[in-house]
């Protein structure tokens, strides 16, 4: 039997509490990251994200809390992403109780950012995010047609999307965490032509997000490639269940924990 | 209740390893303080990272004669990931080879897989006798994220010597997920990160151990 698909969530925090609506039933705190964070280990998850979006870094105390509650209470992976910016940064969270850190604008103001970090905590709690879009019209186009962006999608770079998660595995990092912009928020499924680009070059695990709303959109993913799917509101509003997720994923012979 | 040290030796998450054993009932401690981590019942040696940087963080703490000396007075000490690869002769990264505590024989390299790291729950294949997988479900999952492993186990004495228990799991081919051997145990995978079945894992260990 090989190792089996991940199925993740992910919850923004902003100062510690989680952003985007949030319907979970049973909770008496919803917008309570680490009651969220166990309640996602007792459906099944097989790993948690956290996307700490504080703007303030004053308030960047908070996301360590959050992770240290957390850590005490839920005995699964724990990926931290949002605002990683230092090597000091990567070593908070890890001592939080972090088992990951994604980087994603760090990295791309400073691609050697990446290889200090796999060098200095190894590439296994290394992970590259990399936000995606098609290239617009009129913009210069990339090899791939896909382009790396900024500021939650808004920004473009110019930079080929595939062609930096190569770079990415390059430098060392153990996982590529591809995020559509396209697709984000759509609920019309993954952006399967761009898992598939990416998994052609590169041979760390892939996670897809961006995009998921329905229980048939996560097998294409893992068949283009994808060794772990992530989905944020789809499971907050309870549209989806990860138990549900998994089954239709079991019965299309994923294999799944 | 059963007094552990987490071996704190500059490497990585010690938390989680910290909060798992404490879940199962454990007495714990983090520290990479030589007499506590020789006189504990029961010692945890943790390690994520590149294999020289573990060695070398383990030889300032003088992690190497810690498990020595606890083994020869048949304590228990458990090694979990990279705290298991040290425990055999030799590491190899990036072509560079790195001796280990050398504690059991063999080389611990590259997984060949088509994804690597081998990052995921993946099931493993225990012996009847082991104590640590008793009164698990053979089709439980475990929690890896490792890019090398021990491919091969040598230590095989002939009778009346017993046998280490080896455990195997599979990516890219098998490797050897954990083992069993007198005092001295260790898990490729993370237990403190493998949700219940890693949790009644390490109290099968704590209980066996003390």
């Amino acid at each position: 039997m090989p190792v089996a698909v991940r199925v993740i969530p992910c919850l923004d925090v902003d100062a510690g509490r989680v952003v985007k609506g949030v319907n979970f039933t049973d909770l008496v705190d919803a917008g309570d990251p680490v009651a969220l964070a166990a309640a996602y280990d007792a459906e099944g998850a097989d790993e948690l994200t956290f996307l700490d979006v504080t703007a303030s870094s004053g308030d960047r105390e908070t996301t360590y809390d959050v992770v240290r509650r957390t850590a005490e209470q839920v005995f699964i992976p724990l990926t931290v992403g949002g605002g990683v910016r230092e090597v000091a940064d990567i070593d908070r969270l890890l001592r939080a109780g972090a088992d990951k850190v994604s980087i994603n604008t760090a990295a791309i103001a400073r691609p050697d950012f990446l290889r200090e970090a796999s060098h200095r905590y190894g590439a296994q709690c290394i992970v590259l995010s990399v936000d995606a879009r098609r290239v617009p019209g009129g913009a210069e186009p990339t090899a791939s047609g896909f382009e790396v962006t900024t500021h939650g999608g808004r920004r473009g770079t110019g930079i080929d999307a595939v062609e930096w998660a190569e770079r990415g595995q390059e430098l060392g990092v153990g996982e590529i965490l591809l995020n559509s912009m396209d697709a984000d928020g759509t609920k019309a499924g993954f952006d399967l032509p761009l898992i598939e680009m990416v998994r052609a070059r590169v041979d760390v695990p892939l996670i897809a997000s961006g995009g998921a709303g329905a229980l048939e959109h996560f097998a294409p993913a893992v068949e283009r490639g994808a060794d772990a799917v992530l989905a944020a509101s789809v499971f907050h509003f309870g549209q989806l269940r990860i138990g549900e997720v998994k089954d239709t994923l079991r019965g299309a012979g994923v294999v799944v924990r | 209740m059963a007094r552990v040290v987490v071996l704190d030796y500059g490497s990585g998450n010690l938390r989680s390893a910290e909060r798992a054993l404490r879940r199962v009932g454990a007495d714990v401690e983090v520290t990479g303080d030589f007499t506590a981590a020789v006189e504990c019942d029961a010692l945890v040696v943790p390690g994520v990272g590149a294999y020289a940087a573990c060695m070398e963080g383990l030889r300032a703490v003088r992690g190497d004669r810690i498990i020595g000396r606890r083994l020869a007075g048949g304590r228990p000490v458990l090694g979990i990931c990279v705290g298991m690869q040290v425990l055999f002769d030799r590491g190899i990264e990036h072509g560079v080879e790195t001796d280990g505590c050398a504690e059991w024989p063999g080389t611990v390299d590259r997984l060949r897989a088509e994804v690597v790291p081998h990052m995921g729950w993946n099931t493993v294949r225990a012996p009847e006798k082991s104590v640590l997988f008793a009164g698990l479900d053979p089709d439980a999952r475990f929690y890896f994220v490792h890019s090398y492993a021990a491919r091969t186990w040598e230590l095989n004495p002939e009778p009346p010597m017993i046998p280490p228990l080896v455990t195997w799991a599979d990516h890219g081919g098998p490797f050897v997920a954990a083992a069993e051997n007198g005092p001295l145990a260790a898990t490729q995978f993370h237990p403190e990160k493998s949700g219940d079945a890693g949790a009644q894992l390490l109290e099968n260990w704590l209980s066996a151990s003390v």
